[in-house]
């Protein structure tokens, strides 16, 4: 049982051991997908996605000696949202040296939910340059999709209710690893 | 933010910050092949410049455009205004356009805040210059460009020595400068002749001095200003020649500047008179970036004012929609 009650209403679903190991099976699967990964670029969805991007990419080269390129895609100005909330801060976009035109590009990020930031982000690529082809590898997939998106490589599936949170925290930003959700478990759903 | 930019004290540390992050973030996405992002789609920009003006309207024009908002070029030569409509009746036919920022250059100080104020039009001002008083733009392009230069382009100014030199009297530039430069920290002292320092500039949060040569050597970056022969209606000074050699930049008092600092000007130059030709070419002017980072810096100050959810002045995020909160009564 992972399910440690933390702080009040809030439940670690995931610990720092298990988004290693979760992640490791991740960059395996890329590898063996991508028949060894060559030609491969990592570009993470920040905050998180980055941090996550670049873990994978750490696991890639001890598997087989390869230096996988890592970027960041910031979605805000592609985002369908944008006229509910205040004009949000920008977040960094670096698209690594070789580009990504014709590379298997790899969006990563921490929580797949509603898939409308990988529709944005989608559009952001498109801006960029030409991809052979693109995957999704997430960290958690916590379900109610509202778009026809599906993820290439996932963490962990975590069955929630729409009013939960899902928050992940990751050490290089959050001083720790973990995976917590919060709020109302809901009504017939499975906690 | 405001929903308006009419003012450089508009700002504090943390929104100038805002806008000037931002605008390294744009930076970095302008530099790619697809110079476009669909973030203002939909939304319509209009320039009203009633007064010339060359780098500040093409700059808001581009940078409205690659952030694909459409924009309407509304100049007063050739319009209505020159059978006499007045501000009032311009302001109300955008207003009817749908208009959802209005970008005013006008010769009149203050006409941006009437226009903002006055419940003629409903979206966003923002001030490109009115007459004598204030050009935020202008100072925000200007923060950029040093935060670049000196400050490895994160954070505030603080510490860093600008100096301002010429016409600060009919200067909009200079006083913008002053209020944001002084609020990201920044030591400001302004170089003029006693007949080019508005009254009440002791007021300002600057030194002032009559004596270029003696600020030079502890200066991080010089800002000249453009001699502005059209707004001025008497004698100021006895010949440009005569203000060219006491104020004027030449080589040889760019020599005496530190090794780091830069050459600034807010354009259009009077080349021999302010500043002579070899240091407006020379490798510590950065003229022409200034330009090219006033594209970047409004597209970051459109998309601040634009892109979120258009908040009503004073109504703030979790004030629940007006009209919902009608219809929940209703069906009460």
């Amino acid at each position: 049982m992972s399910a440690a009650l933390t702080p009040e209403g809030t439940r670690t679903v995931l610990d720092g051991a298990e988004i290693a190991r979760a992640l490791t099976r991740v960059a395996h699967e890329i590898v063996e997908r991508t028949k060894g990964g060559a030609d491969i670029v990592l570009l993470g969805i920040p905050t998180r996605g980055v941090y996550l991007a670049q873990r994978i990419a750490e696991r890639i080269r001890g598997i087989e000696g390869l230096e996988v390129p890592v970027g960041s895609l910031d979605i805000t100005l592609y985002r369908d949202d944008l006229r509910r909330t205040p004009a949000r801060a920008l977040l960094p976009t670096t698209i690594p040296a070789g580009g990504i035109d014709d590379k298997i590009v790899v969006l990563v990020d921490d929580v797949l939910f509603s898939g409308r930031t990988i529709r944005a982000a989608l559009d952001a690529m498109n801006d960029v340059g030409r991809p052979r082809a693109v995957q999704l590898a997430v960290l958690v997939d916590r379900g109610h999709r509202e778009l026809p998106i599906r993820p290439d490589y996932v963490g962990k599936n975590i069955p929630t209710s729409k009013a939960e949170k899902v928050h992940v925290h990751v050490a290089e930003h959050d001083s720790q690893d973990a995976v917590v959700i919060s709020g109302d478990s809901g009504i017939g759903e499975q906690p | 933010m405001n929903r308006h930019l009419l003012s450089a004290a508009d700002l504090d540390r943390d929104n100038a910050l805002l806008v000037l992050d931002t605008a390294t973030q744009l930076a970095a996405l302008t530099d790619r092949a697809v110079k476009k992002l669909p973030t203002l789609r939909g939304r319509t920009v209009v320039n009203l410049f009633f007064e010339d003006s060359t780098r500040t309207r093409i700059s808001f024009e581009a940078a409205a455009k690659r952030l694909s908002a459409d924009v309407i070029n509304f100049a007063a030569k050739g319009s209505s205004v020159s059978k006499g409509e007045s501000l009032k009746d311009t302001a109300l036919t955008l207003e009817a356009m749908g208009a959802d920022a209005v970008v005013i250059r006008h010769s009149a100080s203050g006409a941006a805040h009437r226009l903002a104020h006055s419940g003629w039009i409903g979206g966003s001002v923002i001030n490109a210059g009115d007459g004598t008083h204030e050009h935020p733009t202008q100072a925000l392009l200007d923060a950029y460009t040093m935060r670049h230069h000196l400050a490895g382009g994160t954070g505030d100014l603080s510490g860093r020595r600008v100096t301002i030199v010429g016409d600060v009297l009919h200067s909009r530039v200079a006083r913008s400068n002053v209020l944001l430069l002084t609020t990201l920290g920044a030591e400001v002292t302004l170089v003029a002749p006693p007949t080019l320092l508005p009254v009440g500039v002791e007021q300002w949060p600057c030194e002032t001095t009559y004596d270029l040569d003696s600020v030079l050597a502890t200066t991080d970056a010089i800002m000249m200003l453009r001699v502005n022969r059209e707004r001025m209606n008497a004698q100021y000074f006895p010949s440009a020649r005569e203000y060219s050699r006491r104020y004027g930049l030449d080589v040889k008092r760019m020599n005496q500047l530190p090794e780091h600092s830069i050459v600034m000007h807010p354009g259009p130059m009077n080349r021999g008179v302010e500043i002579a030709n070899d240091v407006a070419d020379s490798a510590r002017s950065v003229i022409v970036e200034q330009v090219t980072n006033g594209v970047n810096v409004r597209m970051a100050v459109l998309y601040l004012l634009l892109g979120g959810a258009q908040l009503g002045a004073g109504s703030e995020l979790d004030t629940p929609d007006p009209a919902a909160a009608v219809l929940t009564e209703a069906t009460r």
